[in-house]
């Protein structure tokens, strides 16, 4: 296939990121070990074969040894952990039956090693217990560890890349996200996840160029490839020739200069033409981002997503950890807001082996404030170094998930009782910090009124709202086109949620993905939105967007808006009152840097 | 062949851990031992067979050496199993996973 090597190739995905980037492809392999061949071994290999799949499982053992030495957690579970795990890597069903397969059948480790995987995956069939049943996965983590070293498909660990690549992934994990060093990552090409996804929403953060959803580029991509990412189109192009190659850097060149014009505009605030003013403000995940906050000139931290520290953590943080960290930000943006949004995940998946039983729909599961309320004893702990860290700077209290009042309800008592802990402890803090509740469930806007009357803000989560109530998984490339901002349900609950807002006397922000696209923002504004969390990448664009509207003039669109019934309508009356205003769309933003 | 009867007390059954702290002990006799549950038998030395028995809390233990000089391995695992593997009997822990 040598003369297809060096052909063009370009495949179309979902735009994670804007921007242009040129470099060499680094794939990022874990399901390289789904592809096994088969093949025999003359007698006199056997004995090479033998010792190649036990220095596999001696390598695997090893390298997984560091990892659990890795766990700074109490000493004796790290032990069992290990030892546990050290078992199994030499148990008699995996190793002794591998060995015996190889000699007896004369195929590569490979193979006898699938072989008995599979044979003892079909053992665990038969028992009834879900917990029991589910420790196969044990055994078949370490034998796909020991699978990796066979087929030199070693775990590639982000952090250790030390060139500046593209990276080219199936999807990336919040985890791998945080261990992207920027200045060795230009971009990120994944095959699953939309616009919206995770991924998606990591790749604005990064501010990095990025292609979402290609389907196959682990497939057509090779180490080492030149690979041109656009971003903005979201087209990767594997191994250009001369002159793609040379339009590309000359784009690559205009849209950085697009960039430094936004940013050098991005320190005015956003006023409207008719002198209101707004707040934007940043999402963050990573203490790291504040820099880029502060670049933007962001009027705040709209939200703080505290997940990720637990997920790269793999164990439970403490207090002092978790204080330490929330407050070098609440300085950080000091004289400005930070608004800490509480764990958002089912947290035993932070756990190295997950405790909890595997949950068919994880979204529509034990996870955010659901979790918390279940284990109180972590919560409360981290609602503590929130209120510790609201000693030192401008502290909000976020809850994510509310499906009723009664949460709401129970979330105050332990904060209460947190309280009483930290006045018991002697502790500095401040309890005085206001508190929010998120609204992305439907029956959260439903109850909105009653909420309001427990809490200081809501904040809308759009992403969760729209997947919630269209029934979207963003994930899933299928149906991903129908994750509609505008979509006509969706502004009328935003609606309602503004009305309960006004009866109750709190504030709203609004801070999804929504709140950083031009295009809704004249929809939001005339619905009565006063403040908007986003990427703090977008901050510069949104801000154009703002000092050029009326916001009288929205409020009339909007009533025109609230009439129509579909998408269609109601984006082209957007498009079309505000066209000379919104930045052109993503797949047409090439044309307009041509322009430029 | 020496035998005794025993019922599984932790909460959490027979998982991981439990079954690697077994075949670490069944690995030291002379001869074969065996967990089963009346119907069918696990060797012991084996953590991937001792899990697939699904040795849920409650369940009747059938415990075999077959070497006379393993009473004190049929002691030992019988005393694991009888005091929960030092693991909760009462409260499913968190860390009682592995």
């Amino acid at each position: 296939m040598a003369e297809s090597e060096f052909r063009e190739i370009r495949l179309q995905g979902i735009s994670g990121s804007p921007g242009i980037c040129i470099g060499k492809a680094y794939i990022v392999d874990r399901e390289g070990v789904d592809i096994i061949k088969r093949y025999s071994i003359s007698e006199n290999h056997v004995k090479h074969e033998i010792n190649r799949f036990k220095g596999a499982v001696k390598k695997a053992k090893d390298a997984h040894s560091k990892i659990i030495e890795a766990f700074n957690d109490d000493l004796s579970s790290q032990l069992n952990i290990l030892e546990t795990h050290l078992a199994l890597f030499k148990d008699k069903m995996l190793y002794g039956r591998t060995l015996e397969i190889i000699e007896k059948d004369r195929v590569n480790a490979e193979w006898a090693l699938r072989k008995v995987s599979r044979q003892v995956k079909a053992m665990f069939k038969k028992v009834v217990d879900p917990y029991l049943q589910s420790r196969v996965s044990d055994i078949i983590q370490v034998s796909e560890q020991v699978m990796r070293f066979l087929v030199g498909a070693e775990d590639v660990r982000i952090s250790d890349i030390n060139k500046r690549v593209i990276l080219v992934a199936d999807d990336l994990s919040p985890a791998d996200a945080s261990q992207i060093q920027l200045e060795r990552i230009k971009g990120f090409v994944t095959d699953r996840g939309g616009r919206d996804s995770h991924t998606g929403i990591i790749a604005k953060s990064l501010h990095i160029p990025s292609v979402l959803g290609i389907g196959n580029a682990t497939t057509c991509v090779n180490n080492d490839d030149i690979l041109i990412v656009d971003g903005s189109t979201g087209i990767i192009i594997i191994n250009p020739d001369e002159d793609t190659l040379f339009k590309y850097e000359e784009r690559k060149l205009r849209y950085e200069e697009y960039k430094a014009l936004l940013a050098r505009e991005s320190h005015r605030p956003a006023v409207t033409r008719d002198g209101r003013q707004f707040a934007l403000m940043a999402n963050i995940e990573l203490v790291e981002e504040i820099v880029s906050v502060k670049d933007n000139a962001a009027d705040g931290v709209g939200l703080f997503r505290t997940e990720f520290f637990y997920l790269n953590l793999k164990r439970f943080p403490s207090e002092e950890e978790l204080f330490e960290r929330y407050k070098e930000v609440a300085e950080l943006m000091t004289p400005n807001c930070v608004t800490i949004r509480t764990l958002d995940i089912n947290g035993d998946k932070v756990l190295p082996y997950s405790v909890s039983a595997e949950e068919a729909n994880p979204a529509l599961g034990l996870r955010a404030v659901r979790f918390c309320l279940k284990r109180t004893d972590l919560f409360i702990t981290q609602i503590k170094a929130i209120l510790r860290a609201a000693a030192f700077g401008r502290v909000k209290l976020l809850i994510p998930m509310v499906s009723c009042l009664e949460e709401m309800l129970e979330v105050k008592k332990i904060i209460s009782k947190a309280v009483l802990e930290l006045e018991e402890e002697e502790k500095i803090f401040n309890k005085n910090i206001p508190l929010g509740v998120m609204i992305e469930v439907p029956s959260a806007v439903i109850m909105a009124e009653e909420l309001g009357k427990e809490v200081d803000f809501f904040s809308i989560g759009t992403n969760d709202l729209i997947q919630y109530s269209l029934a979207i998984d963003r994930r899933n490339r299928q149906v991903a086109h129908l994750y509609q901002p505008l979509n006509p349900a969706v502004l009328r609950m935003i609606k309602s949620v503004m009305t309960a807002a006004e009866k109750t006397g709190v504030h709203v922000v609004i801070c999804g993905e929504m709140a950083g696209d031009p295009v809704n923002i004249p929809v939001l504004m005339g619905l009565g939105l006063k403040e908007f969390s986003m990427n703090s990448g977008a901050i510069p664009v949104i801000k154009q967007v703002i000092r050029q509207l009326d916001s009288r003039e929205t409020r009339s669109m909007v009533e025109k808006i609230l009439t129509k019934h579909s998408v269609a309508e109601i984006t082209e009356i957007v498009e079309e009152k505000y066209r000379d205003i919104l930045p052109v769309k993503e797949n047409e933003e090439n044309h307009k840097i041509a322009e430029l | 062949m020496l035998m005794c009867r025993i019922k599984m007390q932790n909460q959490l059954g027979m998982h991981a851990r439990p079954a690697a702290m077994i075949s670490k002990i069944a690995r030291t006799a002379h001869r074969e031992v065996w967990i089963g549950d009346g119907n069918n038998r696990a060797d012991a030395s084996s953590v991937i067979d001792i899990l697939s028995m699904g040795l849920t809390r409650g369940k009747e233990v059938l415990l075999e050496v077959e070497h006379k000089d393993d009473i004190k391995v049929l002691e030992s695992i019988r005393e694991l199993i009888e005091k929960g593997f030092g693991e909760d009997i009462d409260r499913k822990g968190i860390r009682g996973g592995h």
